[in-house]
């Protein structure tokens, strides 16, 4: 079977020790995850790991559920491209005397729709969001005019479904609560 | 202590240190209420908690201090997840203003024992020592059983804080008792009962749900054989006509070969391990596959199931068995009797009733007369290794909970403090450990647990002078190149008698009737040391890699049905 590239969305509680035991699950069965970010989801107190990870879908579908399994995890998903809308962000730095030289700022800006966040004498910060390809396509633009910095965030994303996947599991267990406190 | 003591524990294995003495200290004030039993090493406490726990169904719980004292549970905690054991770990920590800093005696408790527990958490207030406390019991033993450590900071060990009752029965992060899917209850009561060979595989999850009951009445009402898996053993009494024997490896030819003769398999809490499965590529083609755990994570891991079903054993079983037709299966379930006579004619005889002239000991036929003599329900409490597999296999139990035996992790020198554990959990029952010479030394500081406590463990020392199973794999795949597998012992019984334990060589199997009687009408611990032939080899036998239904009857020869 041919890997491919996933996304995982993990919802949890906001406690110490979550990213090892996220990550762990990984590491045992030496799967390198591609990128990872983490932050507070719309939900209060629940945090929102976004993991992308290259393989085949009987294994992440294993890894999603070991993941689940732990205690302080609510929910964990597994998704496509095509089931997402995904972003990342991507700052370069470049010697400003190099994009003046080349004239070609505006179609840099332009073509790529990138933006200048910064420019010094001795160097521009250009920030680009968009899909890794488009932020490749840029990178390959700036690179021979002296790219000194690069850097690219993990991937972020929102399901196409129009509620949070988590909110079923979230009143389900409310449920459960007030049965439990009767 | 109270928080311990709200949680109904009245019993606790452990070893005392630096970073946790203020907890013992507070012991000393409950020594009424909480009994502690001083193991010789800490391995040996979380290894007889585990043993308690199996025997009991209760939590078991360990108490060990910071640094070494912690990383010694390491190997207990794994062995505990992986056969779904509750123990709870109670670990001492350098204080926290100390945390990170390579402090004397720090590990990093938390992170060291995530992939091997169920939970871990480090506390660092004394406020949080009763909700954690609470929590950690409710995580320990709900849902899928496992361990729990929780690694309390020195300076929350002496903080004072007002004692406030905590209780856990709720975490909104974790749901242990799915909703039962009715539709697939029902799918499953259809699937039994359209098939012609059908087939129950019970494991330890029957066990824990104290599903017993319900799965022999599924059985009776349908008329279905059961095959156990090793940790599954005594969910149904051996004795009971529909108890088909052993799965895996070394288990039986019955439920074996007609694994892969079945055309529905109901397999419940258990979770198709590679000893049990053999090549999951050959294993049960012919079979409708219906899987039960509490577990989801375990559905479709190793072998794919055209129904799965989440849910606690007991509460699945009842409802798929008010369900299923009442029915027979007669030339189904008569067909394993042509296996298992086969089994009995190449491979048991020669076990059970060896007539080699010097007299060396099968170890089949030690077990086998041990059982016998206990009434065949005794609780059996194994080592790994050859002992273990002739143990589950010539073995009969009559009650649950009779079978502990470190399945997944396999971890030899659990035995000896398992069943001290289990001793102390069943006081009125029998408890009866087989275990290897190589085995007994892992953890032979233990017979200082025994003595202090008068622990009435019957011991018997299986002892044929090899690491007996690696000996035996040697023989087989490696060309008799016995590397590191011999082994020069000590004189077992003056070692037993420096403790202060009984115990008796026995040289010749004449000899080995009246010394099990011996050992039976002595009141309290007893060691028998059986001198064992030391080429024994335990079969039948499916090698690694081959599928379930290929099976060795001795070194060349693969059992082929007629």
């Amino acid at each position: 079977m041919e890997n491919q590239l996933f996304t995982i969305s993990v919802f949890t509680e906001n406690q110490v020790s979550l990213l090892h035991q996220i990550s762990m699950i990984f590491s045992r069965r030496c799967l390198n995850i591609e990128s990872l970010s983490v932050s507070a989801c719309s939900i209060p107190g629940v945090h929102k790991f976004t993991i992308t990870c290259k393989s085949t879908r009987p294994m992440m579908e294993h890894v999603v559920k070991q993941i689940e399994k732990r205690i302080e995890v609510l929910r964990a998903f597994l998704h496509t491209d095509d089931e997402i809308v995904f972003q990342e962000v991507a700052l370069y730095k470049v010697p400003t005397s190099s994009v003046l030289e080349s004239g070609q700022i505006e179609d840099i800006v332009r073509q790529n729709g990138a933006r200048v966040l910064e420019i010094q004498p001795e160097y521009t910060v250009f920030e680009k969001t968009g899909h890794t390809v488009e932020v490749k396509a840029l990178f390959d633009r700036l690179k021979p005019l002296g790219l000194r910095q690069f850097v690219r965030s993990g991937r972020i994303a929102v399901t196409k479904a129009t509620l949070e996947l988590v909110d079923e599991f979230l009143e389900r267990q409310e449920k459960r609560r007030d049965r439990l406190s009767r | 202590m109270r928080a311990l003591i709200d949680q109904g524990v009245d019993k606790v294995f452990g070893y005392p240190g630096g970073q946790i003495m203020p907890v013992y200290d507070s012991l000393y004030d409950y020594s009424d209420k909480i009994q502690h039993y001083l193991a010789r090493h800490e391995q040996g406490a979380i290894h007889a908690a585990e043993g308690f726990a199996r025997a009991s169904g209760k939590t078991g719980v360990v108490i060990a201090t910071s640094g070494p004292g912690a990383m010694n549970l390491i190997t207990g905690l794994n062995d505990a997840l992986m056969d779904s054991t509750p123990v709870v770990a109670i670990t001492g920590q350098v204080p926290s203003t100390l945390l990170g800093k390579d402090a004397f005696q720090e590990s990093d408790v938390v992170s060291v024992t995530l992939p091997v527990t169920k939970w871990s958490i480090l506390v660092r207030t004394p406020e949080e020592i009763a909700p954690a406390v609470a929590k950690a019991f409710y995580i320990a033993n709900s849902g899928r059983p496992g361990p729990v450590v929780i690694d309390i900071a020195k300076d929350a060990q002496v903080g004072m804080a007002e004692y406030r009752h905590s209780s856990c029965n709720f975490i909104r992060s974790y749901d242990p008792k799915p909703e039962i899917d009715e539709s697939a209850i029902q799918a499953a009561a259809d699937m039994l009962n359209a098939a012609e060979r059908p087939m129950i595989l019970s494991g330890h999850g029957v066990t824990i749900a104290g599903a017993g009951s319900e799965l022999i009445e599924l059985a009776e009402k349908a008329d279905i054989p059961v095959a156990c898996t090793m940790l599954g053993l005594s969910s149904i009494p051996t004795a009971h006509p529909l108890n088909k024997g052993m799965l895996g490896m070394h288990g039986n030819l019955g439920p074996n070969i007609n694994t892969n003769k079945a055309d529905v398999i109901l397999a419940v809490g258990m979770r198709f391990d590679d000893r049990v499965t053999g090549d999951t590529g050959k294993y049960a083609p012919g079979a409708k596959i219906i899987h039960i755990d509490i577990d989801s994570s375990e559905f479709d891991k190793t072998v794919g199931s055209d129904l799965h079903i989440h849910a606690d054993a007991k509460e699945a079983l009842g409802r798929i068995a008010a369900l299923v037709n009442q029915t027979k299966h007669e030339a189904w379930v008569e067909s394993f009797a042509r296996h298992e006579k086969v089994e009995t004619e190449r491979v048991k005889k020669q076990e059970l009733f060896p007539d080699n002239e010097d007299g060396k000991m099968h170890m089949g036929e030690v077990v086998n007369k041990v059982s016998e003599a206990f009434g065949h329900d005794a609780v059996l409490v194994t080592d790994v290794g050859q002992n273990q597999m002739f143990s589950v296999r010539y073995f009969s139990f009559s009650s649950p909970r009779s079978c502990i035996s470190s399945g997944g992790l396999g971890t030899m020198g659990f035995g000896l403090p398992a069943s001290i554990g289990a001793k102390i959990a069943v006081p009125e029952r029998d408890v009866v450990l087989f275990v290897g010479d190589g085995g007994l030394q892992m953890t032979i500081e233990e017979l200082g647990m025994i003595m202090e406590y008068n622990v009435g463990v019957k011991i018997i020392l299986l002892n044929n002078n090899y690491l007996g199973n690696v000996r035996q794999w040697q023989e087989l795949f490696f060309n008799s190149r016995y590397s590191a597998t011999p082994m020069k012992n000590p004189d077992f019984v003056a070692l037993a008698n420096a403790y202060g334990i009984a115990g008796e060589n026995v040289e010749h199997r004449d000899a080995l009737g009246e010394a099990i009687e011996r050992m039976k009408a002595h009141k309290g611990v007893y060691l028998l040391n059986v001198n064992i032939e030391e080429m024994g080899m335990i079969f039948p036998m499916t090698p690694g890699g081959h599928g379930v239904d290929e099976i060795l009857l001795n070194s060349t020869e693969y059992y082929k049905p007629v």
